[in-house]
């Protein structure tokens, strides 16, 4: 209890920097994957982006982020054996916040697919194991969590073979495929404004204390999805047919008339992302502020406060702004394979499987989502050359993640302790 | 710069792109055929050195092209298609430039007149076979919008049947070779034997640029058909 009085704002003062570093990594690397695709497909340029990125991130951190949020915070380690020395959890959020932070930094440096959600939850694990003790970790959602990471990236997988099967029959396999896609485009612009907002206001908007019931959430999503129906339509009437390209390429009027449908899928992306990512800067942060505010109370009963999502939030687009601008524009030049017909199908695909998850309390890869669905475009045979070496890195990067930024969790808790008793 | 974002190293590069960029320098090559046949009939010996010159060159150049896509085919890469059947279609148009190359050097080699009971007949089927040649390309100009559509649907239907005409294209190609053969063999007994053998040679090798073709659109076929 001492430790805590006395150190209180130290703690709160660290976890904000760790807080923030996590999220200004997060917001640097992970979002710059989610919308490179948006970027690589000319649908946006790279200052656009940002501003999208910045808009509906911190929507999503807000409105959608706090589930995950709380299942970091409380879902992963049971704090009930620390009553007498809530520090203990203190320092353990600290650890795993440099933790994953710092095999962050490491993986971006080398260039390795590591995810962000990954490390956090390995670090907390480790912590919990040296720290506690292996009763502390709550297995049963660990499982269900590891369990996600495994069915998110096919779900987005099979939501993008469906869509991209959709297009080819309404569309690309028609007699005048740039007339058939100025016909559907706008509802596939709705299918975005509609599902994004479904699955956040049904699932997403509890930590609010928001619950709306069936009947009203649907006719809200839908009212969302005609505005972006209508503001889609609008964007996509613009698109003339280039008779000179289509000389060369038939579907090259398609690919621009999907161009611009990018920008919601950007957005739902970015909205996505936020929802599910923040929670891997500001859970820890949300408990450590908890614990020291209620004098060391573990049990983690108070309700998240808002300030600290938008924190998040802001890390995230501080991080995009600073280092996300020059992956982004990298990325954009090297994934011109994914021409917007596949990369409308891949994102729209992987933000529903993500809102979904963070509507469910699970947090998830974002990226490895979103390479689960261009995996789904490409079994649809929708890509000329997928490199499967990429998905055995992933599946490794998994692997080690996991040990690794646990190990180091472990060793920063213990320099902790050391520290502050 | 480094990232973690495995989607940069995701994609392979595009191999039908680069079929399709092989095909338009298979087809540079065997457009260069006909004159290397005309400077023969002028007795142009610079013309056919020449054109000699610039197949090979061409021949050299869909040669690099076909290098680069193998080598960036590993078996790791995830396609659309069977990468055997990727492969043996790449293999059927190089095919055709080697063609083109080898009725290059055979001229070069043994410079000799054209029969005069087989002049007449020589440009129409040059033609013949190169306008085989110009159909297949056209047909692999689709690759991109059969990407696009997955192999599959009305656009893989077209293309089915643009290989029908191919091979109808074919069927006349042979009739032309057949025809001149029988010009050649009428003249036979009034002509040395070397030059006798070496024309029929001549006669097979530009009948194999229309066979060829063909074979290349089976390829194609087999890609489609078995969707």
């Amino acid at each position: 209890m001492e430790i805590i009085v006395t150190y209180g704002p130290w703690f709160i003062g660290l976890a904000l920097i760790a807080g923030l570093y996590m999220t200004w990594g997060v917001g640097a690397n992970d979002l710059a994957n989610a919308m490179g695709t948006s970027v690589g497909a000319g649908a946006l340029t790279v200052r656009q982006a940002i501003v999208i990125a910045a808009v509906f991130e911190f929507a999503g951190a807000v409105l959608a982020g706090g589930s995950v949020t709380s299942t970091i915070r409380k879902g992963i380690i049971d704090p009930s054996g620390l009553e007498a020395t809530p520090e203990i959890l203190v320092y353990g959020m600290l650890a795993s916040l440099f933790s994953a932070g710092f095999w962050l930094m490491i993986a971006s440096a080398k260039g390795w697919p590591v995810s962000t959600t990954h490390s956090i939850i390995g670090a907390l694990v480790g912590f919990g194991l040296v720290g506690i003790g292996t009763s502390s970790v709550q297995w049963g959602q660990i499982g269900s969590i590891v369990a996600s990471w495994i069915i998110s990236p096919a779900v987005g997988g099979l939501l993008a073979f469906l869509l991209m099967h959709s297009v080819r029959k309404l569309i690309l396999n028609q007699e005048d495929p740039f007339e058939a896609a100025r016909r559907w485009g706008p509802y596939y612009v709705f299918l975005v404004g509609f599902i994004i907002s479904l699955v956040t206001i049904t699932k997403g908007l509890k930590h609010l204390d928001i619950d709306l019931g069936w009947t009203l959430s649907l006719l809200l999503s839908a009212g969302v999805g005609v505005l972006t129906f209508l503001v889609g339509g609008s964007l996509i009437k613009r698109q003339k047919r280039d008779q000179k390209a289509e000389e060369n390429f038939r579907f090259a009027s398609v690919e621009k008339v999907f161009a611009p449908m990018m920008i919601f899928t950007a957005c739902a992306m970015a909205f996505a992302h936020g929802s599910n990512d923040v929670a891997n800067g500001i859970g820890p942060l949300a408990a450590v502020v908890s614990v020291v505010q209620s004098g060391g109370a573990i049990m983690q009963e108070s309700a998240l406060p808002i300030w600290v999502l938008m924190v998040g939030g802001l890390g995230i687009v501080a991080g995009l702004v600073t280092m996300g601008y020059r992956v982004m524009r990298t990325i954009g030049k090297r994934i011109t394979e994914l021409t917007p017909t596949r990369g409308f199908c891949a994102e729209l695909a992987a933000a529903s499987t993500v809102v979904l998850a963070s509507g469910t309390g699970l947090p998830v890869s974002t990226t490895h989502i979103l390479v689960g669905a261009v995996m789904g475009v490409g079994l649809s045979r929708g890509v000329g050359a997928l490199d499967m070496k990429m998905i055995g890195k992933i599946v490794t990067s998994w692997i080690i993640t996991l040990p690794i930024a646990g190990a180091v969790a472990a060793l920063v808790f213990f320099i902790l302790r050391a520290l502050f008793g | 710069m480094k990232t973690t974002n495995p989607l940069g190293k995701l994609f392979g590069k595009n191999p039908f792109s680069a079929l399709q960029r092989h095909m338009r320098v298979v087809l540079a090559c065997v457009e260069e055929v006909p004159a290397l046949f005309q400077a023969l009939i002028d007795h142009d010996k610079e013309r056919l050195s020449l054109q000699q010159r610039m197949i090979f060159e061409r021949e050299q150049e869909a040669d690099a092209l076909r290098r680069d896509l193998r080598r960036h085919l590993p078996r790791t890469l995830f396609l659309p298609v069977d990468r055997r059947d990727l492969l043996d279609l790449l293999g059927m148009q190089d095919r055709i430039a080697d063609t083109a190359q080898d009725m290059a050097g055979l001229v070069i080699e043994r410079y000799m007149a054209v029969p005069p009971s087989i002049e007449p007949h020589l440009m129409p089927f040059v033609e013949q076979c190169v306008g085989t040649c110009r159909s297949m390309a056209s047909i692999i100009e689709h690759l991109d919008e059969l990407l696009e559509t997955g192999f599959s649907g009305p656009e893989a239907d077209e293309v089915l049947t643009m290989i029908g005409a191919l091979y109808d294209a074919e069927d006349v190609a042979d009739e032309g070779g057949i025809k001149i053969a029988r010009a050649l063999f009428a003249e036979e007994d009034t002509l040395d034997p070397v030059t006798v053998v070496f024309w029929y040679q001549m006669i097979q090798l530009i009948g194999n640029l229309a066979d060829h073709a063909e074979a290349a659109g089976e390829r194609l076929e087999l890609m489609l058909a078995s969707r």
